[in-house]
């Protein structure tokens, strides 16, 4: 705690001491921005993070594409696509298209990909972007086929955002720790140097096809990872950084003040949220009861901390999923109005009239987490707090020893229900709700392909989950991006840095 | 002396067993590494498949064992989180680490002995209590402030150095002033103590009495004498910034060992958490024995104990 107020005076220090010595280096025309985080490894199928997304739309490509504003799905890679069956789509494949090493792009690389990345053996992090596709096979030259394992709608949303394509020969004998070094794409920007972890150059890729993403502007772009924001803004200030992003509110608000920079806040697809105990895996929940989940919705005022810590473009959720996502519909969600009296006479009812002690888990934004917390000592739910690395509490979660935790899903940007809703109410080990009916209509709306069975069942799900009050959904999370005059960006709600739509003024 | 050394060097290779051997145990208590490794998607069944691949489901011992056999053939295994082989990923932020620490202990070094050694001839003079001043500041400022500050002023009002990164020499002289700032004030005392206890006793008075020179007698006959504290602890500051530099090393964004450790122990990437607390151990141990083997020789007596 300490260590934080010293931080933020060091930052108002910062701030203060600035002299207008930010400059751009329009005149190299290279754009330099800071990851906060190391990343660990470039190859997209091998990273599960923010800035392996931000590195994967710049070096690769998708069969589709989904226009971040519009929401629009359009050809990329893929020229068009159908419907075979339930489960095989028919792609015809632009022509033309060369990857940064120069081969061609054909139907044997599609094949290749979704054959390598669908086959569980080589260990894709993140499954679930992947394990839907059974395999490919080529038509011709120019027409693939894609074989779903089953029904799953979601598939063209998939192909837009976490699946992009990659040179067979190449990726067959470099593999995953060659392509993190070297990687290879038929993108927008490619790699010219990767220092693991730490730096990544990129230039503008001047063969690049007619694709949705647009042609690049700036030419070069220079990414360093700079753990500390303090640094950050150090870097900003004495004009060796043109943009910085995921800036905490106090200091992007401060930025803002100055004339030098502009500051962008975007909501972004994370959602908060509390998970309760209502099957009753934890010894002696009291959350099985639901006035006492009940209790909980009606104790905590989201709005206060919407207003007061997260700010700019969040917004406070009744749903759980992130209202943009298709079938994630707010009118289906009861939504539970911050009255504390309320939640004293649902606990008096539920025979907790002297109030209740529980373990209150988190694994980030401990400032949040406390702030729940004191909201809910003030109705009388004593919380012993507790804050764990991910992976800790994670494992805790799994084996159902949580009575409540904070906990947040970023639905990995897909922009479908099916990404939050159904990942933690279909009897998996996160399931603390074990509700047969809320996983029925799951699987209804998760397997159908007509929309309107889809959004009926979501709404059906997300109506049942919130009337149970099995969660306390709480606030979307949003981001700030702060950068030098010079740059002209219009950040998109999904969090990705998007560099092709990024220009000199 | 031979002797000396030897018993030495067996008592620090015992050490070095024991820390690596603890270091592997305590980190199975830091959560499980299946769950960590298997990411915020994964299932249950998935992380058993990742318990059985990466051989979490053996005994400890065997996993040690196993684990010691092949560090010695300076193969540490992949990390997991960067999927490139841990002794490379290593080395390339070792040099960083290394650098730093020898920089920043000679800069401590040369400051805090010759500021020591000019307090304790004027005790309670105007160059001691500055001294003083120094000291306690730089005990009790916090490196990550101190850091920031050396920031806003060389970096963001003066415009002299940059504000972080490796790319020259002129990117380490911050990072430096900071790690060795930090060392600086014990070296410091304990030079000034150490002089002030010499520079009382009889054979410092015989020194004089005959006739040698003001130079020759601090020099040659008080500070070696002085020193040799000062040699054991700064071998302990060394080692301490090999493996300490953490937060320097965020502040400055230098990607070295330190915080590589430090990102290691979130991410649970066991096998780089493990080589490192290896390497930390062993400069630690290392150091210490070249500390007792200078002690020795700069003090006869040390040799016999």
């Amino acid at each position: 705690m300490k260590s934080t107020v010293l931080k933020s005076t060091v930052a108002g220090l910062i701030l203060a001491a600035a002299a207008s010595t930010a400059s751009a280096d329009k005149a190299n025309d290279t754009l330099r921005v800071a990851f906060t985080k190391e990343l660990e490894n470039v190859d997209s199928y091998f990273n599960s993070s923010r800035e392996g997304v931000v590195l994967q739309r710049a070096v690769w490509d998708g069969l589709i594409y989904r226009d971040p504003v519009t929401n629009e799905y359009q050809g990329n890679l893929a020229t068009e696509w159908t419907w075979i069956d339930d489960t095989t789509i028919e792609l015809k494949l632009r022509e033309g298209v060369k990857f940064h090493d120069g081969s061609d792009f054909t139907a044997d690389d599609v094949v290749f990909t979704v054959n390598y990345v669908a086959d569980e053996a080589n260990g894709v992090k993140t499954q679930r972007n992947v394990n839907w596709m059974k395999s490919a096979e080529k038509v011709d030259d120019y027409t693939v086929r894609i074989m779903l394992k089953e029904k799953f709608p979601a598939a063209i949303e998939f192909l837009s955002g976490p699946v992009s394509m990659y040179p067979s020969d190449y990726y067959a004998e470099a593999g995953p720790e060659g392509m993190g070094l070297k990687p290879v794409g038929t993108g927008p920007y490619k790699v010219t140097e990767v220092i693991p972890g730490q730096q990544f150059k990129l230039e503008a890729y001047e063969g690049y096809h007619d694709s949705p993403k647009g042609k690049p502007s700036i030419k070069n772009i220079d990414i360093r990872t700079i753990p500390d924001v303090n640094t950050q803004m150090a870097e900003l200030f004495s004009g060796s950084l043109d943009m910085i992003w995921q800036v905490p509110s106090d200091q992007a608000e401060k930025l803002g003040q100055r004339d030098e920079f502009q500051v962008s806040n975007e909501s972004t697809m994370r959602v908060g949220y509390l998970t309760m105990d209502a099957a009753g895996r934890s010894e002696d929940s009291p959350f099985t009861d639901i006035r006492v989940r009940k209790a909980v919705n009606y104790a905590i005022n989201r709005q206060e901390l919407v207003d007061a810590l997260l700010k700019g473009k969040s917004k406070v959720v009744n749903t759980p999923c992130f209202p943009s996502q298709f079938g994630c519909d707010e009118s289906a969600a009861v939504a539970y109005e911050y009255d504390p009296e309320k939640a004293k006479a649902l606990l008096a009812e539920a025979g907790y009239e002297d109030g209740l002690s529980v373990d209150f888990y988190a694994y980030r934004d401990r400032e949040y987490a406390e702030a729940i917390t004191s909201y809910l000592n003030a109705v009388g739910i004593d919380t012993n707090f507790k804050m764990l690395q991910y992976s800790a509490l994670r494992e805790q979660n799994m084996k159902g020893e949580t009575p409540i935790s904070f906990q947040t899903w970023g639905s990995y940007s897909i922009n479908d229900a099916s990404a939050m809703v159904s990942q933690f109410f279909k009897h998996g080990s996160l399931d603390y709700a074990m509700d047969d009916e809320t996983r029925d209509y799951l699987t209804k709306a998760d397997s159908s392909t007509d929309p309107e069975v889809r959004k009926e069942n979501y709404s059906k799900a997300i109506e049942r989950i919130t009337e149970q009050a099995y969660w306390a959904p709480m606030f979307s999370y949003n981001t700030n991006y702060v950068m030098t005059n010079e740059v002209n960006y219009t950040p998109t709600a999904d969090e990705v840095l998007r560099f092709t739509t990024m220009e000199w003024k | 002396m031979l002797q000396f050394i030897l018993k030495r060097l067996g008592l620090a290779i015992l050490v070095a067993f024991t820390v690596s051997f603890i270091s592997f145990s305590l980190l199975f208590l830091s959560g499980d590494p299946a769950a960590a490794l298997a990411g915020e998607t994964a299932s249950g069944e998935d992380v058993e498949a990742l318990r059985r691949l990466y051989g979490f489901d053996r005994p400890m011992l065997v996993q040690y064992g196993d684990w010691l056999f092949s560090a010695l053939q300076g193969d540490f295994g992949e990390s997991y989180y960067f999927r490139l082989p841990v002794a490379s990923l290593i080395a390339d932020r070792l040099s960083v680490t290394m650098i730093l620490g020898v920089c920043g202990i000679t800069f401590a070094l040369l400051t805090a002995v010759p500021l020591g050694v000019v307090a304790a001839i004027r005790p309670n003079s105007i160059i001691d209590r500055i001294a003083l001043f120094i000291s306690v500041a730089g005990q009790a400022m916090p490196s990550f402030w101190f850091g920031l500050i050396l920031i806003v002023v060389f970096a963001i009002q003066l415009g002299w150095l940059p504000p972080s990164g490796t790319a020259t020499w002129r990117h380490f002289i911050l990072p430096t002033i900071v790690l060795g700032y930090y060392a600086m004030p014990a070296i410091m005392r304990l030079t000034r103590a150490g002089m002030l206890d010499v520079l009382s006793s009889d054979y410092i008075r015989t020194a004089r009495a005959k006739g040698a020179n003001e130079t020759r007698v601090m020099f040659r006959h008080a500070l070696r004498n002085a020193i040799i504290p000062v040699v054991s602890l700064a071998a302990v500051q060394m080692g301490f910034m090999l493996g300490g530099s953490i937060v320097v090393e965020s502040i400055f964004a230098l990607h070295g060992a330190g915080y590589l450790a430090w990102e290691s122990i979130a991410r649970n990437d066991l096998p780089t958490v493990q080589a490192l607390i290896l390497i930390f151990s062993m400069f630690y141990i290392v150091f210490t024995f070249l500390a007792d083997v200078l002690n020795a020789w700069l003090d006869p007596r040390m040799r016999t104990s």
